[in-house]
């Protein structure tokens, strides 16, 4: 229970700061609405049916249509921290990636996302809307009953961001084993004496400490989500490919990786554990009927909220980052030299988020590895350690 | 909210990728980097301790040492002091010899002095007497050549004899 409370306090602040971003965000599209109410519906139709597109795309199709971009930082916002079906690079140039579809109709179909042209063709009976690949019919309306039965594996930007970690993982790691193999009993040189206190860490300060004995069966684990959780961070606060995708930060990943977390405790979980769960030693009768359903309500809510925080905390850092860039642009609209003047102070404040981002993304790794561990510790624990505390 | 309505492909890429990662990581790279920390460890703990033995192993040699030669010195003062005390005692025991033999000598002598002596002494009272009887029988003839003269000295014999 402790360790929920504990949880739940690390992650308030950063969710006052995520719904405070939201906030901002919210308030920089209303102030923008405000000051072109003619155009404000307009605005934000096109905010809804052509959101996904590149920033360019649609800037310069604006352009071509009003003769001067108007910016939206809401929009612009959204679309850095959300998926996408290619990767925008800068200006119109964007990476076109798979497609990938499998509908119980034409089965399998995989082509290219730039058949789509950022939205504004369909292919092979399929359209690009909101983001989201749906079925169209003959006539060019969205076929509803088939669009709610498509299965869309594409290769989104996370999912090839996803990819591009898992390599630099794979290099890093397979690497360094061959360096400790090659070399047994020397000091370590280059990668390995950058990820050897690393993992040492991992060893003796979050699983050690928190598992107890039976550590050995969690490390890998426990070693493979710190670090994919850290570089995918990491990449994350890369402005250019093959950083920029907000992966952690996306929450079909963190809540695959608490999916994990939790298959891990079920698997793991000893008797003494589902006692406690279920009929807490040492409490009288009546109080169980009001703490059995607590604490089964907290087996599920342990990878919950490791599924939340993660994913808050990082959105809450690019949303925060991103929005004082925002200001610059903002400004720059309103009056050129307002622009140049914001801009420092913009700078200053987006240079400063960065570093603390880059301080937050060890940090979340850390974290996350470590209630992992505190619930694995939890799940083999044996009965004389369980009666400690009561 | 887009933002949080998790995407069915990225889950299932998520799954699948993740798990191969674990599995490929697990076996190529996790178990091999904890193996070679964990016999680092030892290597270095190991090494620690053997060390540490080795010096006390050092220190007890010194002190055996130390020991020993102490010992060595303690004997060889001892052997020192028993050949002095040996010197002196041959010494003393020749001393006492020499004083006896020559006192015996001394001894000796002085007995056979003393024996030359008497037997000289005998042999002057010997001679003396001897001599003394040859005067006494010489004055004797002398004085009874004169037949008077024998008279008298049977009177004067015969008076003493009445006498008793």
């Amino acid at each position: 229970m402790l360790n929920n409370i504990n949880g739940f306090r690390s992650f308030l602040p950063k969710a006052t700061a995520f719904s405070l971003a939201f906030i901002f965000s919210a308030f920089l599209a209303f102030a923008h609405e405000d000051e072109h109410k003619a155009s404000a519906e307009a605005a934000h139709d096109t905010i809804e049916t052509v959101q996904h597109d590149s920033i360019a795309t649609e800037a310069h199709a604006e352009a071509e249509h009003h003769g001067e971009e108007k910016f939206d930082a809401g929009k612009m916002i959204m679309e850095h921290v959300a998926d996408a079906h290619d990767w925008h690079l800068w200006g119109h140039t964007s990476i076109p990636l798979p497609v990938i579809i499998y509908s119980s109709e034409k089965g399998l179909t995989v082509f290219s996302s730039s058949k789509f042209n950022h939205g504004h063709d369909d292919y092979n009976g399929y359209r690009l809307e909101h983001n989201t690949v749906v079925a169209v019919n003959e006539d060019g309306t969205v076929n509803e009953e088939l669009s709610a039965n498509l299965w869309d594996i594409s290769i989104t930007k996370n999912t090839a961001s996803l990819f591009i970690s898992l390599l630099i993982m794979l290099f890093v790691f397979i690497s360094a084993a061959k360096a400790y193999t090659r070399n047994p009993n020397t000091a370590p040189k280059g990668l390995q004496a950058i990820i050897e206190p690393i993992i040492i860490f991992v060893r003796d300060d979050i699983a050690k400490a928190s598992i107890g004995p039976k550590y050995k069966k969690f490390m890998p684990f426990l070693l493979t989500v710190f670090f994919f959780i850290w570089i995918n961070n990491l990449l994350g606060l890369v402005p250019i490919f093959p950083g920029g995708a907000n992966l952690t930060g996306n929450i079909a990943v963190t809540l695959s990786l608490a999916v994990f977390t939790f298959i891990i405790i079920l698997i793991n979980s000893n008797k003494n554990y589902w006692i406690h769960v279920f009929a807490m030693p040492g409490v009288p009768v009546w109080v169980l009927f009001l703490l059995t359903p607590i604490e089964i309500l907290g087996v599920f809510l342990r990878p919950f909220v490791l599924m939340v925080r993660l994913f808050a905390n990082m959105t809450a850092g690019h949303i925060i980052a991103l929005s004082f860039f925002s200001l610059i642009f903002i400004f720059g609209e309103m009056n050129v030299v307002a622009g140049y003047g914001v801009s420092i102070f913009s700078l200053a404040f987006t240079l400063f988020m960065t570093c603390l981002e880059l301080l937050v993304a060890f940090l979340q790794a850390y974290v996350f590895t470590l209630l992992s561990a505190i619930y694995f510790g939890s799940a083999v624990e044996e009965h004389h350690h369980a009666e400690e505390h009561h | 909210m887009e933002l949080v309505k998790p995407a069915f492909g990225l889950i299932f890429w998520m799954f699948v990728s993740f798990a191969l990662i674990l599995f490929l990581l697990k076996k190529f790279a996790w178990k091999p980097i904890l193996e070679m920390l964990d016999e680092r460890e030892k290597t270095i703990s190991d090494a620690l301790n053997s060390a540490q033995k080795a010096k006390e192993e050092m220190t007890a040699l010194r002190a055996g040492n130390e020991k020993l030669l102490q010992e060595a010195r303690n004997e060889r003062d001892n052997l020192l002091k028993e050949a002095r005390e040996a010197k002196e005692m041959i010494i003393n025991e020749a001393k006492t010899k020499a004083t006896e033999a020559s006192d015996k000598i001394l001894a000796s002598a002085r007995e056979n002095i003393s024996n030359e002596k008497m037997a000289a002494i005998t042999e002057l009272k010997n001679y003396v007497a001897t001599l003394s009887i040859e005067i006494a029988e010489k004055v004797l003839k002398q004085e009874l050549a004169d037949p008077n003269k024998q008279k008298e000295l049977v009177q004067t014999l015969l008076k003493d004899t009445k006498m008793n």
